[in-house]
């Protein structure tokens, strides 16, 4: 009896058709899930799962073109599928709240965040402004904001991501919802910002005794905080249990797949690298951006890069690992001269890249490469892939007859089709784009690659693929490589050595077990420290499917 | 895509997606919309009628009859010599209308040109360098647009003496700055895009990369633009025209004929109507004819 | 926002600055403005005394010093043509311009706004049709020819309204609708355009999750977001309006500004010309201001930016 009492959600046969076209014809099939006071219920799955959408389906916020055809969403008792969109609207924001992914477009510009949470109180209670304001003063207070009175006076564009995603939060609380959705919450957070709002979460299951329904797609967010855990794949539950459970003993293929996809925090002992020759070489390397004077606003200057000192061997894997500003970007766009040094200098094999002149560079360029984030960016959608992949080689002077032969060698490595070739990039999916670029990088034979964020935007199971490739690849190629990354794990798994920058500057380095074994700085220290699921060791999958078989 | 039932009984052989480029995407997706396809139909004809005008003429458009002033058209009671009637010295309608169809076109298309280039490039240096040379461009653009069109034109027109090539050029030099603004944008985008910093890396070289990986990524802006400053050269030629200090008479263009036909707008009114609905409708598929580009154009950017 | 309206006002003086060269000068690219004045029969004579009367004798600089220091005090000169001082020329007409492109952008902001939003709420409607049909022909529809056909319709047919004069607010009528809805096509896309992007973004998803009422995420929420870029264009609409006026006013000789703008173009009288091209470019510039004032106040994003 007092179980159904606790049920605050309970979605029940719930299909969701998609629009004639798409690729299948449901975007929730025959769906069926709880969700209880004091629980939180992760819905894992990857892009396209149609976890998304049933939490827009139980606040009502579904796009007019999907349409619930059967089943029902019970919330405390009502069928809210029935319900009026004005009867809807009572029960948002007062009795289930929704938290987004994106924190820095999820506020009005327009409007101070105080005036955007007393909008709640204004709208489900008869509350005075004086109560309203305290209450707002109070919430903020509540999802840990410093200064509630300056940020009450804030607008959303004077506040980071972090502090705007608490803001959202605050809305979320501010009626003391039964029912709290958050969808990939974390997911456009820094990892400190990340395992700050995951605990707020936590707590909040505690003090508020809501049910919380957390969309994700990262399994170590569920380790972190996942009472029960419902997987999904193409818009069907394919597994569902407790934390325990699914995360140590999961049942389903397609579950372990997912879990045996998750970065591993260990790797074997990497063949030593100790007495290659040095191949790049980074000297006290210094870039400060500038924004010009201007009649009434003096100049003002960003530190981005501050002596930064690097040696990388034939052979290294190098992992950089930093948090969004941190300057790792801005140092890889140094190493690969799209951006010109102010001070430092950076050899490449004897040779002082950065001071070669931009009229003569043109012949340096082949020795470093690059792969970067996003798949969908680093292709031109008016080119073919072939004509592509030959542009390196045939700015460096190779006949294109010649470059095609390489283009189709490369394409057997990274192992897709020969026709890719005339093709466009808008017929490959992200992970594809992601081996072509690899390809691209590799027509010139560099001697170093960088690999910018590469993995960060792709699915996890696409995301192993893509590294076991690079991996092969440079023990094939004998390629030195940069891995840039804000994942620690990823970068666990592929480096040899470490550096962690912040601000700026490198704060620790040393080798992948060393740094996350017995890190030394403060800053090193707090990262690991904000890592998600760290009392959730990967369960060996190969065990459990031969004990299973 | 979903290849289920049917072909699975016969394996993987033939159900492979058929391969379609980007171009032919657009074509199928131009086939099929109405709108373009009609307005485009329009705009050939229209086209058509400016080449072969001497040969479609019935008269010849200089030639003044005195003798048969204003004949009404055919369908208000005239006679089937003058089919759309004469002007007040007694010239074939119709065959004005077909000559005025070459001042049109020629007028928007070379000025259009004109400023595409002007524009395009202005555009395409500010958004690719930035920093001081955007500074610049975005300066002109300022002084540009401050300026009123039409009475610089005007101006123009008058210290320079009224030709067609004085208002062409004149429009030519006017016209730019929407160029300039939307792809001064558009490549500021694509600069940041990181197949442009790959092909950077890769070797290419800046004209290289405007070329390959800038320009063809923003045609189909410099279609649309192009469609709507063509409609405005030819409107404002007639402006300019109408205002009798555009194209000079005898030569027919469709704006003086209208001013033409001023003159006697109390009593034959259809005199302004004709030419008028010519230039309505020529600029009305120039600009349904850009609508559609931008429609079969826009679902690209997001695949 | 005190050091963004300072900005702002620097570019605006450097553009006025520079458009004030150009007016002044247009006159000189065409060759020796003394010939133009004195005609092509005149003798050598007859151009030098009107040089050295209009001082085309004196350096250019010096000329544009001089026309310019007098310029910011308001005094054009003297029309070649009418032989009377320029400014008074142009003060006396100049009510009546601005009173019509008041009464056009207030036309066209009416039919706009409203049409815009309406259909962007409800995209594919009947009267986003409607909107869209009226945006497609607007921008079609040559503006004197469609003077012309009002003046047929309503003075000479129906014998409503006068075709021509400025005497009673009637004369304003048909050169409002015919102005005002040369600016609606461009204001009311833009409306709808910004306004199904704004609908769709993701505070108005999260306006929603508050369960606030539709009335109030449009309104509160949609509407400011939406109308910061039709401000910008509003203004510019009204500079290219004033333009516009030379058409419109001529059409059914209104007697404002742009009417005499043509007498004196069409008369070859230079000063008058000048002073034209520089008061309605100072408008523009004037207008694109306060819309940035407008828009710093709407937007907290500029004000600090």
């Amino acid at each position: 009896m007092s179980d159904t009492q606790n049920t605050v959600l309970s979605i029940r046969n719930l299909t969701i058709d998609l629009p004639e076209g798409g690729d299948r014809p449901h975007a929730v099939e025959n769906l069926n899930l709880d969700v209880k006071r004091n629980e939180i219920v992760c819905i894992v799955g990857e892009s396209g799962s149609g976890k998304s959408i049933t939490s827009f389906t139980t606040m009502g916020l579904l796009p007019r073109v999907l349409k619930p055809s059967q089943g029902e969403v019970l919330f405390e008792g009502t069928d809210v599928l029935k319900l009026s969109d004005r009867q809807h609207s009572k029960l948002r924001g007062n009795r289930m709240a929704m938290i987004f992914q994106e924190p820095m477009s999820a506020l009005n510009p327009c409007y101070t965040v105080g005036d955007q949470i007393e909008e709640v109180f204004a709208t489900h209670s008869s509350m005075s402004k004086s109560e309203r304001r305290a209450r707002t003063i109070k919430l903020l207070d509540e999802v840990h904001l410093p200064e509630p009175e300056r940020i009450y006076h804030s607008f959303p564009h004077q506040l980071s991501g972090g502090q705007r995603q608490r803001i959202v939060i605050a809305i979320a609380l501010a009626m003391d919802p039964a029912l709290l959705i958050a969808d990939e919450p974390t997911t456009a957070l820094d990892v400190t910002t990340q395992s700050q709002i995951l605990s707020l979460f936590k707590q909040l299951k505690e003090t508020h005794s809501a049910g919380i329904m957390f969309v994700t797609h990262d399994f170590d967010v569920v380790a972190e905080i996942a009472d029960r855990v419902v997987v999904m794949q193409k818009g069907l539950v394919v597994e569902q249990g407790t934390a325990d459970e699914v995360l140590n003993r999961p049942k389903h293929p397609y579950t372990r797949q997912l879990i045996d996809a998750v970065p591993r925090r260990t790797r074997e002992a990497p063949p030593s690298i100790e007495g290659n020759e040095v191949v790049m070489k980074v000297v006290a390397l210094e870039k400060t951006f500038h924004t010009a004077r201007t009649l009434f606003a003096p100049a003002r200057t960003v530190k981005a890069v501050q002596d930064v000192n690097l040696e990388i061997r034939k052979g290294e894997t190098l992992g950089i690992v930093g948090e969004s500003g941190s300057g790792k970007s801005t140092l890889v766009r140094c190493l690969i001269r799209l951006t010109d040094i102010d001070d430092g200098a950076v050899w490449i094999g004897g040779k002082e890249f950065s001071r070669i002149p931009r009229g003569q560079l043109h012949d340096w360029r082949k020795k470093i490469q690059i792969i970067f984030q996003d798949p969908y960016g680093s292709l031109n959608p008016r080119r073919t892939i072939g004509d592509q992949l030959v542009e390196g080689p045939v700015n460096f002077g190779v006949p294109r007859k010649v470059a095609m032969q390489k283009a189709r060698e490369l394409l057997r490595i990274v192992r897709m089709e020969q026709d890719a070739l005339h093709r466009y990039p808008n017929q490959f999916s992200g992970g594809q784009r992601q081996r072509i670029c690899i390809a691209r990088a590799l027509m010139v034979e560099p001697e170093i690659l960088i690999a910018d964020e590469s993995v960060s935007a792709l699915d996890v199971s696409v995301q192993k693929e893509v590294l076991n490739l690079l991996a092969e690849i440079k023990e094939e190629m004998g390629l030195t490589m940069l891995f840039i990354t804000h994942d620690l794990r990823v970068a666990a798994q592929v480096s040899d050595n470490i550096v962690v920058m912040n601000k700026g500057q490198i704060v620790e380095r040393g080798n992948s077990d060393q740094v996350f074994s017995n890190p030394q700085n403060e800053y090193t220290k707090k990262l690991l420290a904000a890592m998600p699921g760290q009392g959730w060791e990967v369960p060996d999958i190969a065990a459990l499917e031969r004990a299973g078989a | 895509m979903s290849t289920t039932d049917t072909s699975a009984s016969e394996g993987k052989t033939v159900t492979q997606k058929k391969e379609i480029t980007p171009r032919q995407a657009l074509m199928k997706r131009a086939l099929k919309n109405r709108n373009l396809m009609v307005s485009g139909g329009i705009l050939l004809l229209i086209v058509l009628i400016a080449i072969f005008a001497p040969l479609l003429a019935p008269h010849d458009p200089y030639k003044q009859n005195l003798l048969a002033r204003m004949v009404r058209p055919a369908f208000m009671g005239g006679d089937s010599t003058h089919l759309l009637g004469t002007d007040a010295l007694g010239r074939d309608m119709l065959s004005r209308l077909l000559y005025g169809a070459r001042v049109s076109l020629g007028v928007g298309l070379l000025a259009t040109l004109m400023s595409g280039i002007i524009g395009t490039t202005m555009g395409l240096l500010a958004g690719y360098f930035g920093g001081r040379i955007d500074q610049v461009v975005q300066f002109l653009i300022n002084v540009r647009l401050a300026l009123p069109a039409i009475l610089v034109a005007l101006a123009c027109v008058s210290l320079f003496g009224g030709s067609i090539t004085v208002v062409t050029v004149t429009l030519g030099l006017l016209l730019w700055d929407r160029f300039a603004v939307v792809i001064r944008a558009a490549t500021m985008q694509l600069r940041n895009m990181e197949y442009v910093s790959a092909a950077e890396v890769l070797g290419a070289r800046m004209p290289r990369i405007l070329r390959k990986d800038i320009l063809p990524n923003v045609t189909s802006q410099l279609v649309v633009i192009a469609s709507l400053e063509m409609a405005s050269a030819i409107m404002l030629e007639a402006g300019l025209s109408f205002l009798g200090l555009g194209v000079q008479p005898p030569t027919p263009s469709w704006g003086l004929m209208i001013s033409e036909g001023k003159e006697m707008l109390l009593f034959e009114s259809w005199l302004i109507t004709i030419p008028g609905l010519c230039l309505f409708v020529l600029v009305f598929a120039i600009n349904v004819f850009g609508d559609g580009i931008r429609d079969i154009s826009s679902p690209e950017g997001r695949n | 926002m005190v050091r963004f309206i300072l900005t702002k006002l620097v570019m605006a003086a450097m553009v006025a600055l520079t458009v004030s060269i150009i007016s002044f000068g247009l006159v000189y690219m065409a060759g020796d403005p003394a010939i133009a004045l004195a005609g092509e029969t005149a003798t050598d004579e007859e151009i030098a005394v009107i040089r050295e009367q209009y001082g085309f004798d004196r350096p250019i600089p010096v000329q544009y010093l001089d026309w310019l220091g007098n310029a910011v005090r308001g005094d054009f000169g003297i029309s070649y043509y009418y032989n009377m001082p320029v400014s008074d020329m142009i003060f006396s007409r100049l009510g009546t311009t601005v009173t019509l492109g008041l009464c056009a952008i207030s036309f066209a902001l009416l039919i706009s706004l409203p049409m815009g939003v309406l259909s962007a709420i409800k995209p594919n409607s009947l009267l986003d049709r409607v909107a869209v049909f009226i945006a497609v022909v607007g921008e079609a529809i040559p503006s004197f020819w469609f003077g012309l056909l009002l003046i047929v319709l309503f003075s000479i047919n129906l014998g409503w309204l006068p075709a021509s004069g400025s005497d009673s607010w009637q004369s304003f009528i048909m050169p409002t609708i015919v102005l005002g809805y040369y600016a609606t096509p461009a204001l009311m896309r833009l409306t709808r355009a910004g306004m199904i992007d704004v609908l769709s973004s993701d505070y108005i998803r999260t306006a929603k999750a508050k369960g606030l009422r539709p009335r109030k995420v449009l309104f509160k929420h949609a509407l400011r977001n939406a109308v910061i870029p039709v401000v910008s264009l509003a203004a510019v609409q009204m500079g290219f309006m004033l333009g516009g006026s030379i058409v419109t006013e001529t059409v059914f000789a209104l007697h404002g500004a742009g009417f005499l703008a043509w007498q004196s173009i069409s008369r070859n009288d230079l000063s008058t010309m000048q002073a034209l091209i520089l008061i309605f470019s100072m408008f523009y510039i004037v207008f694109t201001f306060l819309a940035d004032v407008l828009n710093a106040w709407l937007d907290p994003r500029l004000r600090s930016g």
